[in-house]
């Protein structure tokens, strides 16, 4: 059996976790149909109830009670360790975000097994090996996880999150796991206000526009801005801009920053150095604008423009707007 | 007093295009160079500003080859007080061996009346970016973890990580001892200062070997992905291009 650790946000389960659920069916398919158990923890929007069938979870275990109000890493993987020890899962996995990296490595630790972060694909069951990002999405690591049960993350966007051929009608597991007192140590004990712009806007919405050095200083992004909040989108920068100090961090894009993966993204000034393009590659249409037509970004861009963003991005903004009366 | 242990990692320079070794087994530094990941370099950052506010040390660790010791230096150079180096090939081990070994260290530095109160690593390290040494070095000890930290103080034995969740700030309160993985943007490190880099070169050394044989990172191989085919469609040049762009987001229905 596979147990799934899935996150929610408001609107219900988040959609790398749903990209999670989708290699776990091509994995419970590829064992002659093995069983999904998904584990959600704390608050349950009511439409993830309707996402877990229609994406093929066959019984979930919602964790719920005062030892798990507030976030802890070790007490949260306690109560994936009592489940999967009661229904014998062979494999445990969760998207590749920061908490999911986060439980799945506390787990590993309490289970003294190997794990895999940022998986993209499986090739053999017995031995079960599997296919990693490493280096920031650079390279590929083909990794044998030897021992029971196996335990990974999944890559973020390296799966679509399509509902499954067949709903199912999940098995509701209500539950409470006892924690030990250690456990809960190292657990959140306050939260502020969440910014009002943060990463959250960069990873969901349908457009992203991008800036980088190009930008020319603290001043330059009145236009990429502009057109951001004409398309309905969010900005996003490079490292340098945010090494400069012109943007905030939580704008990043790449390897230590955000990963993306909008409908299209638009970099304006911005090289295409690999860490940058490990945290765009995904985007499904690429739209670069430098004065360069031989960066990086341009080259593995879908479409291009060569110019002075300070002059395409504000004839853009002037063209859409002359098209909107 | 707050005394420090901040582990880094030689890992080859990722700026550059990505080249591995003969057997497979790693990345390639020899032409790119050889750094420490940027979280790392904020946790040392961390390390060296709680040292200097409490008048405690801050201690580098690194696990690897005889080279690995520019590291050290490095840190040493910004502000680290003392450094270890466990000697060892680093490539054969893995993240729970890696562990195991750093665990060893702060053990044997307890007994001998110089613990650490606060141990950083960095949230993943850049080449095989495991994300789980720090977390499998605290259950090795027994300790607490907080992950993904950006920024901590310690007051009265107790550190307060600041970290960025996925719905906002989060604080955890944690008495020490305990282990915090770093990830960048809290903090800006700082350049060695050239009284910096002399003083590095003076500091001895403590030089260690494994305690224990490695069992491996599990590594069948690495590759390099296919490089994507360049199919790039060139809409214009200059502001002239500005009805191509439009005329795409309407095929593309963005608006
Ligand atoms: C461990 C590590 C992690 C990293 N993580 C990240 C990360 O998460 N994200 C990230 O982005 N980077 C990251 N980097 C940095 C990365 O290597 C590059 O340095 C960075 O992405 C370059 O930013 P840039 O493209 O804005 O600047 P540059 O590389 O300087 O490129 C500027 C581009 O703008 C173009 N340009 C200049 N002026 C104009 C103009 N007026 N109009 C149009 N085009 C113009 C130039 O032709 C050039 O292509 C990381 C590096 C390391 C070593
Ligand atoms: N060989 C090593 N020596 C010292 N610290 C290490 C070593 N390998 C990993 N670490 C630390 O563990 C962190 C996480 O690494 P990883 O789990 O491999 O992604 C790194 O950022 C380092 O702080």
């Amino acid at each position: 059996m596979i147990l799934l650790w899935l996150e929610c946000d408001a609107n219900g389960v988040t959609e790398i976790s749903l990209e999670t659920v989708a290699f776990a069916r091509s994995l419970s398919a590829a064992g002659g149909g093995i069983v999904i158990r998904a584990a959600l923890f704390g608050d349950v929007p009511e439409a993830a109830r309707d996402q877990l069938a229609a994406h093929g979870v066959d019984e979930v275990h919602h964790v719920t009670g005062s030892a798990y109000d507030a976030y802890s890493g070790a007490a949260w993987a306690s109560a994936l360790q009592d489940i999967r020890e009661r229904t014998t899962c062979v494999v445990v996995a969760a998207a590749g975000s920061p908490r999911g990296n986060e439980v799945i490595a506390h787990l590993a630790a309490r289970l003294d097994v190997p794990m895999a972060a940022n998986v993209l694909s499986f090739s053999g069951l017995a031995p079960f090996e599997v296919t990693r990002q490493v280096a920031g999405g650079s390279a590929l690591e083909d990794m044998r996880l030897p021992r029971r049960p196996a335990l990974f993350t999944v890559a973020g966007h390296s799966w679509t999150a399509t509902p499954a051929d067949q709903r199912t009608t999940p098995v509701w597991h209500e539950e409470s796991p006892a924690v030990a007192e250690a456990d809960l140590i190292a657990r959140v004990s306050a939260r502020g206000e969440a910014k009002e712009d943060s990463s959250g806007a960069l990873t969901s919405s349908r457009v992203v526009v991008g800036a980088g050095r190009g930008a020319g200083g603290p001043n330059g992004f009145g236009g990429v801005m502009e057109l951001a909040e004409m398309l309905d989108g969010a900005l996003g920068v490079s490292r340098v801009v945010t090494s400069l100090g012109w943007r905030p961090h939580h704008e990043q894009i790449g390897q230590t920053g955000s990963r993306i993966s909008p409908e299209l993204y638009i970099p304006c000034g911005i090289s295409g150095a690999i860490q940058h393009w490990a945290g765009c590659s995904s985007s499904k249409t690429i739209l670069a604008i430098n004065t360069d037509a031989e960066a990086p970004m341009v080259t593995k861009a879908h479409y291009a423009v060569i110019g002075d963003m300070h002059e395409v991005v504000p004839a853009i903004v002037a063209e859409l707007k002359r098209r909107a009366v | 007093m707050v005394n420090v242990l901040v582990c880094v990692k030689r890992v080859p320079d990722s700026s550059s295009q990505v080249v591995l070794t003969p057997d497979n087994q790693a990345v390639d530094g020899r032409h790119a160079g050889f750094t420490v990941s940027s979280h790392e370099e904020c946790a040392i950052e961390l390390a060296v500003r709680l040292a200097e506010a409490t008048g405690g040390l801050a201690t580098v660790l690194t696990l690897g080859p005889a080279e690995a010791t520019e590291q050290l230096r490095s840190a040493l150079a910004v502000g680290c007080g003392a450094a270890v180096h466990i000697e060892a090939d680093g490539v054969a081990f893995g993240p729970a061996d890696v562990a195991r070994e750093i665990a060893a260290v702060v053990r044997s530095h307890e007994a001998e009346g110089r613990g650490h109160d606060l141990v950083l690593l960095g949230n993943d390290a850049s080449d095989t970016g495991d994300f789980q040494v720090g977390i499998r070095l605290a259950y090795a000890l027994g300790l607490p973890v907080v992950n993904g930290v950006s920024t901590l103080e310690v007051a009265d034995g107790v550190v307060s990580a600041h970290v960025d969740g996925p719905d906002g700030p989060e604080t955890y309160s944690v008495p020490t001892p305990m282990v915090a993985t770093v990830l960048e943007g809290g903090v800006e490190p700082r350049y060695p200062t050239l009284k910096g880099r002399i003083g590095a070169k003076k500091v001895e050394l403590e030089t260690r070997s494994a305690a224990t044989q490695p069992a491996g990172a599990h590594r069948v191989r690495l590759r390099l992905p296919p490089p994507a085919p360049t199919t790039v469609e060139i809409l214009g040049e200059g502001p002239e291009a500005a009805p191509s762009v439009v005329d795409l987001f309407e095929k593309l229905g963005i608006r």
